[in-house]
């Protein structure tokens, strides 16, 4: 298990997490960061005096509504006079958030740092006008674009390639749900039925309603920690064994056509990054290493070519029957998004280091209700731009 | 206690330059009803919509080459809902490998009944040839064009 190259490993030391709703009429934006902040100091037995550095977990200002939101944040999370670094990758921003913070200790300039953000996606309550604004004024605007579009188009062509149904995309919302309902934190707790799914309405076929994430509100914060800092202050850690990310083409048509290096109906940069972490981790069989996946899919056809990309199975398509069978739900050989994932919650700003942070509860055993039995090896990742920038992560006991 | 709330609009306007690639794509769509990419001269690979330069070889894009107006479906979508700033539903759109060219161009299929989305799904199957239809009145947009099966 190779580590940080500033010598030793960087652990988790503690986590944050508010509950998800969508709207948090009691809680200002900066109230909500605090909220997520607040515990994850706890969980470290820290002051802010011993925080060297925040990374700042924010994504597209106009969905919260506030330009540079992250001035508001510097007091939330006791940025006054510490190293202050604003993240924004998309949705792959909480993901991309805590890989900062990893940097700033491997490199070793850094022993402790604090990485927190939080969203307010259902005060927007229009993401898809902000969503439809990340593609290019040139060519693009002018068309429906959006991430319900874009990947509904994902979902057509995984269904021409591996035969995939709607009837197969509503047994990943079944599943998700059924862990949210174990997991006080998530934002849609309420068990559904395939045939509820299949007959929820249309939104842009073949993505129904509940085949589609909802618009949350909530925070997250984590405490990062050098291997030295750990040992020396006694703490109680989980570790980050692996860490990646990899970007694609902007273009969403080069991903078709000719030979695509990334195919559109596939995750191509995330099987990229998937490797390199698992390289640097030592994982050379994931589908019987890994005991615990938080994948970033906020649509149900996603979790395929997310499970698919994490090599969970030994070629891309076999994915659906897999998790029709059983094997990717809590209790079963290797549970996928237990805690509902990102179809059941999603403060955009923060979802994929909810990713992060639910893996590394779980390899803690510490995730409640919806713990997977024995988990010491997890993995967790995040999609940002328009299925464009990934990042991914292994995190061990 | 009450909890209150403000509402705020964000409502800014942008003048975009489009610059000389895309100038002339849309030029050519608006004066001549043709659609043009640009040739990689390294791997010949023709992007539609041009580009300056290619992602893949880092390189300048030398050579302009019209396409279409066939082309084969490589994805779709219908929409059902309506969302904010976005046209009136239900409507198709996708991208199109138009001929001649290596990349998928994006656009509106019309032509199509989408009263059943899984009849509708069999016309416009990935692989289905569609032709370029070009507006009367044009003025230099991909609104200009749109696509339709047969």
């Amino acid at each position: 298990m190779s580590g940080a190259k500033g010598g030793g490993r960087v652990g988790i030391i503690g986590i944050g997490q508010s509950n998800f709703r969508s709207r948090r009429d009691d809680a200002s934006y900066p109230d909500l960061v605090r909220e997520a902040v607040v515990p994850a100091m706890l969980d470290a037995k820290l002051d802010f005096d011993a925080i060297d550095a925040v990374v700042y977990s924010l994504s597209p200002d106009s969905i919260v509504g506030i330009g540079n939101a992250e001035r508001l944040g510097v007091d939330a999370v006791g940025g006054r006079n510490k190293r202050f670094l604003r993240i924004n990758t998309g949705g792959a921003t909480g993901i991309s958030s805590v890989t900062a913070a990893y940097y700033h200790i491997a490199s070793g300039v850094c022993d402790v740092v604090l990485t927190a953000g939080a969203d307010k996606v259902g005060e927007c309550g229009d993401s898809q006008t902000v969503l439809n604004k990340i593609w290019d004024p040139t060519y693009e605007r002018a068309l429906p674009l959006g991430t319900i579009n874009m990947l509904a188009m994902s979902a057509v062509r995984y269904m021409q390639r591996y035969g995939m149904t709607e009837e197969d995309m509503a047994y990943v919302t079944v599943k998700n749900r059924r862990q949210a309902s174990l997991n006080p934190r998530a934002h849609l707790r309420r068990v559904v039925t395939i045939d509820e799914v299949l007959e929820s309405r249309i939104i842009s076929w073949p993505l129904r309603l509940m085949n589609c994430c909802p618009q949350s509100s909530g925070g997250a914060a984590m405490v990062l920690a050098s291997e030295r800092f750990i040992r020396d202050n006694n703490r109680d850690a989980v570790w980050i064994t692996g860490v990646a990310c990899r970007a694609e083409t902007y273009w969403m048509g080069d991903r078709m056509g000719t030979n695509p290096t990334a195919e559109h109906a596939e995750a191509y940069a995330l099987g990229r990054s998937f490797e390199q972490s698992y390289r640097m981790a030592g994982i050379t069989d994931p589908a019987n290493q890994v005991h615990i996946a938080e994948l970033y899919a906020p649509f149900s056809n996603t979790e395929f070519h997310a499970i698919d990309a994490a090599r969970l199975v030994a070629k891309s398509g076999e994915s659906v029957k897999r998790l029709r069978d059983g094997e990717f739900e809590l209790g079963g050989r290797l549970p996928v998004n237990p805690s509902g994932g990102t179809l059941c919650t999603n403060a955009i700003a923060v979802t994929a280091m909810a990713r992060v942070a639910e893996t590394a509860l779980q390899v803690w055993g510490r995730a409640g209700a919806h713990q997977v039995d024995g988990a010491r090896v997890g993995i967790a990742s995040g999609n940002g731009g328009d299925h464009q920038i990934f990042g991914t992560m292994v995190i061990e006991a | 206690m009450e909890l209150l709330g403000r509402q705020e609009v964000w409502n800014i306007t942008y003048d975009h330059a489009l610059g000389e690639t895309a100038s002339y794509f849309f030029t050519q769509i608006r004066d001549n009803g043709k659609i043009f990419g640009r040739r990689c001269a390294k791997t010949n690979k023709v992007l539609v919509p041009p580009r300056a330069f290619s992602d893949e070889t880092l390189l300048p894009t030398t050579e302009w080459v019209e396409v279409g107006p066939g082309g084969r479906i490589e994805a779709f979508t219908f929409v059902y809902e309506q969302f904010n700033n976005l046209p009136e539903p239900p409507y198709a759109f996708g991208y199109v490998l138009l001929d001649g060219a290596d990349t998928a161009l994006g656009g509106y299929f019309k032509g199509v009944d989408l009263t059943n989305p899984r009849e509708a799904a069999e016309k416009l199957a990935i692989g289905t040839r569609v032709v370029t239809k070009f507006a009367e009145q044009r003025k230099g947009d991909v609104l200009d064009f749109w696509f339709e099966a047969g």
